[in-house]
């Protein structure tokens, strides 16, 4: 029994987490929030030289070949620092969408260029507000021809390539499209955290190529986004850590009444309320390492568990971070309001709180009863 | 990371596994399957008995007090001895609830204090179950501010060195069952209140002893008051030095902490199976959009639970000793218990307010309701729970204590406080 990262896992967290003090403080995050940039492409150059991006890419495609324990571990500290990098786009959906279900062809074009930094790629499904169901994929192919809209897509403005879900003959699949294709325009949208832009992508016959079987999209889509719910749920995890302790440091500071305000009961329930979160959802984080890692057949109920788990964590967290700091809490000087953000930006990535608690019972109640226990 | 044992654990899991099952008293199975806190709840048999003859089997065996060293009439296990020892006991397990406080909490405390002459002959029958403990602490104006007990020893007057104890205690699980108790009182309060006590054991049946039980909110009787009148203590019968009581009871509450709460269940598993086979509108009560939203937040706890545990467990495989971060067991699964059974009733609508054999799983969750208060206040309520996160673990100041300096006799008690 041993639920926990080994030495050498623990040893890499070090590394990233030292490279990432140094070269993603909260400036860094800032310059993407006040400008026009979408991302910090620096950083996404740096992390690509550190060989983090390809931590869980085989060597074979030009990867470090590690596996998806370092990619949980290189996640929770991007997570911590909010990095304003493509990589949950780029890494845990359009690389992983590819290991899973794309042609030789596919993997050996974009896996070494992902792992390198030199291509970005994005998970276009989405369409309109609400729960995604099958029926509202609107976007279709007809001739290797993709024709329709989709939006939100995180990193959409500034990807080389895009995984879309769109209908052919054969029901709702997915293809990928090379962005730079004529018949492709995009749009940034604004949003509530343009430290991770999110674009609309317009498709008018642009030329795409199946991945995976006709008719499989929904079922590969369902693959990819379990894997990435584990990788998005330590990047959550590591942020409601740092809001947890940006919020002691805080409490421990700041002086009212003539003590400091972690002394009074009130704050110091809410913080060890924010640790009970965490908590929970680390160990929940973990279950899902091991799942995503050994490709358990408990994979989709440790999925949804953690997806609800960290959303719950990091929302829970970031809000009453800014709580503790009171008025300063809310101001923009400080960086509260950019974990607050980003709370609730990865709390409808993938899809609603609400669709995985969905998900989770009904995959409970699908058989797996010995996952309740 | 991985959930598998090594060799080593796993030659130790298969001896376990072999002697409960051969050992087990399996036609008590069902019914502490059904109970729903553990052994209390058995009617066909006498629940002390029962206890009693199951610890007493595995005392014999050298299974009891896996903790102990040998010659308390321990095992000599490791920590991951233990926690796969408490794997594959499963629901026999709860059968040993009865000793939990002696075991757990007391006999650990005479360890560390108590003279090797009364640790050889207080531990052994503790650890085979012939003897029961409880733990003489509360008090009715001293619940959680432990150190305010005002139950008196003072010397006897004929010079034989015995103390004479006044007072009342209360909240004392199975005083009404228990052969010994281990009792903190006040021998000095003409100095603050950490400072002026003394810990004892004694006999329940000393004269002067007077249990008296506690009817509880859920109709059940598992605490009681102990009053006590002129009650007689030889010297001998003191742990630690005199004044020196605080200290002694930190032992006591230390190993409350790890005993309490760790791998408690939060309910979930019996509000799913409830779910799958409930019916709201001709279709499972799982089906539902609201309930599904309900049972995920109660799912993702108990597994956040499940899997804290492990890596508790984890920890301790490595040689790392569990800390204060444990304290969540506890706080998580009380108060999920009863937000559960109260999700569980509104399930079952009017009838939820049945509680009777033909109640949904034989009123379990109306059995969750009424008790589940007292598990968010015994052995360290919520909010002390949340005070010792906050502290212990995140760093925070400690909260002011205007008593601090304050000689005992001193400090303002209900009444005199205008």
């Amino acid at each position: 029994m041993n639920l926990d990262f080994s030495a050498e896992q623990n040893e890499l967290r070090q590394q990233v987490r030292r490279f990432l003090a140094d070269r993603c403080p909260a400036s860094a995050v800032r310059k993407v929030l006040e400008t026009d940039a979408q991302y910090d492409g620096d950083l996404y150059a740096g992390l690509a030289e550190l060989g983090v991006l390809g931590a869980a890419i085989p060597e074979e495609y030009g990867g470090v070949g590690l596996g998806h324990l370092e990619l949980c571990v290189v996640a929770e500290e991007l997570g911590r620092v909010l990095a304003p990098v493509p990589v949950a786009s780029s890494v845990y959906l359009a690389a992983e969408c590819l290991l899973q279900a794309g042609t030789e062809e596919q993997k050996a074009r974009w896996l070494p260029k992902i792992a390198a930094g030199e291509a970005i790629g994005c998970w276009a499904i989405n369409e309109a507000t609400g729960r995604m169901r099958p029926e509202k994929v609107g976007a279709t192919v007809e001739g290797g021809k993709l024709t329709g809209t989709k939006s939100p897509v995180a990193d959409g403005a500034i990807a080389d390539f895009a995984i879309v879900l769109a209908n052919d003959g054969d029901g709702p699949s997915l293809y990928l499209v090379d962005l730079t294709s004529d018949g492709v325009s995009r749009e940034v949208l604004s949003t509530i955290d343009p430290t991770r832009g999110q674009a609309r992508l317009a498709f008018d016959g642009a030329p795409a190529t199946l991945i995976g079987g006709a008719g499989d999209g929904r079922h590969i889509a369902t693959q990819v986004m379990d894997r990435a719910a584990i990788l998005i749920g330590f990047e959550q995890l590591g942020g409601a850590d740092r809001a947890l302790e940006m919020a002691r440091d805080y409490a421990l500071e700041r002086m009212a009444f003539g003590r400091q305000i972690g002394s009074f009961q009130a704050i110091k329930h809410m913080l060890a309320d924010m640790y009970v979160s965490a908590t929970l959802a680390r160990s929940n984080c973990y279950y899902g390492a091991w799942a995503l890692a050994t490709s358990a057949a408990e994979l989709p109920i440790a999925a949804a568990t953690v997806r609800v788990s960290a959303t719950n964590a990091f929302q829970h967290c970031a809000k009453n971070n800014i709580q503790t700091h009171g008025g300063m809490g809310f101001t923009w000087e400080f960086d509260c309001h950019l974990y607050y953000r980003r709370s609730n930006a990865l709390a409808l990535a993938l899809g609603s709180l609400s669709t995985w608690e969905s998900l989770l019972i009904e995959r409970m109640s699908a058989g797996n009863l010995e996952a309740a226990a | 990371m991985d959930f598998d044992d090594t060799p080593q654990e796993a030659a130790f899991r298969k001896e376990v596994r072999a002697w409960i099952d051969a050992n087990a008293p399996k036609y008590l199975e069902d019914e502490l399957k059904q109970a729903s806190f553990g052994s209390s709840g058995l009617k066909s048999i006498d629940p002390v008995a029962a206890a009693k003859a199951w610890q007493k089997k595995k005392a014999d065996a050298g299974w009891a007090c896996l903790h102990w060293p040998k010659e308390y009439g321990g095992g000599a296990r490791t920590p991951i001895e233990r926690v796969i020892w408490g794997q594959e006991e499963g629901v026999y397990g709860t059968l040993s609830g009865t000793f939990i406080i002696g075991q757990g909490m007391c006999g650990p405390t005479v360890m560390a204090w108590a003279s090797e002459e009364w640790k050889e002959k207080l531990l052994p029958p503790l650890a085979s179950g012939e003897e029961i403990w409880c733990q003489l602490f509360s008090e009715p104006a001293s619940g959680s501010d432990l150190a305010g007990l005002r139950t008196r020893a003072t010397r006897a007057e004929d010079g034989s060195g015995d103390w004479i104890i006044n007072g009342q205690k209360i909240w004392t699980s199975g005083a009404h069952i228990s052969d010994w108790g281990l009792l903190i009182t006040r021998t000095d309060p003409n100095v603050a209140k950490h400072k002026g006590l003394t810990m004892f054991f004694l006999r329940m049946d000393s004269p002067g002893v007077k249990v008296v039980p506690i009817k509880q909110a859920n109709g059940a009787s598992g605490f009681n008051e102990v009053y006590f009148t002129d009650v007689r203590i030889p010297d001998s019968q003191r742990l630690g030095g005199v004044g020196e009581g605080w200290k002694v009871s930190l032992t006591t509450l230390m190993n409350e902490r790890l005993s309490i709460g760790s791998g408690m269940s939060a309910g979930f598993p019996d509000l799913f199976k409830y779910c799958m086979d409930a019916e709201i509108d001709g279709k499972p009560a799982v089906a539902d959009p609201a309930v599904r939203s309900r049972l995920a937040q109660f799912a993702v706890r108990q597994s956040g639970l499940k899997y804290t545990g492990m890596r508790a467990i984890s920890a301790l495989s490595k040689g790392e000793t569990p800390g204060p971060e444990n304290s969540i067991g506890k706080l998580v699964a009380g108060s999920t218990l009863q937000e559960l059974a109260m999700f569980a009733l509104d399930l079952q609508g009017e009838a939820g307010v049945v509680w009777d054999e033909d109640s949904p799983q034989t009123g379990r969750f109306q059995a969750m309701l009424m008790r589940s208060p007292a598990t968010r206040i015994e052995g360290g309520s919520d909010e002390i729970l949340r005070n010792i996160i906050g502290e212990r673990v995140l760093g925070l100041p400690g909260d002011i204590r205007v008593d601090k300096d304050v000689p005992f006799k001193d400090i303002p008690t209900k009444g005199s406080a205008a």
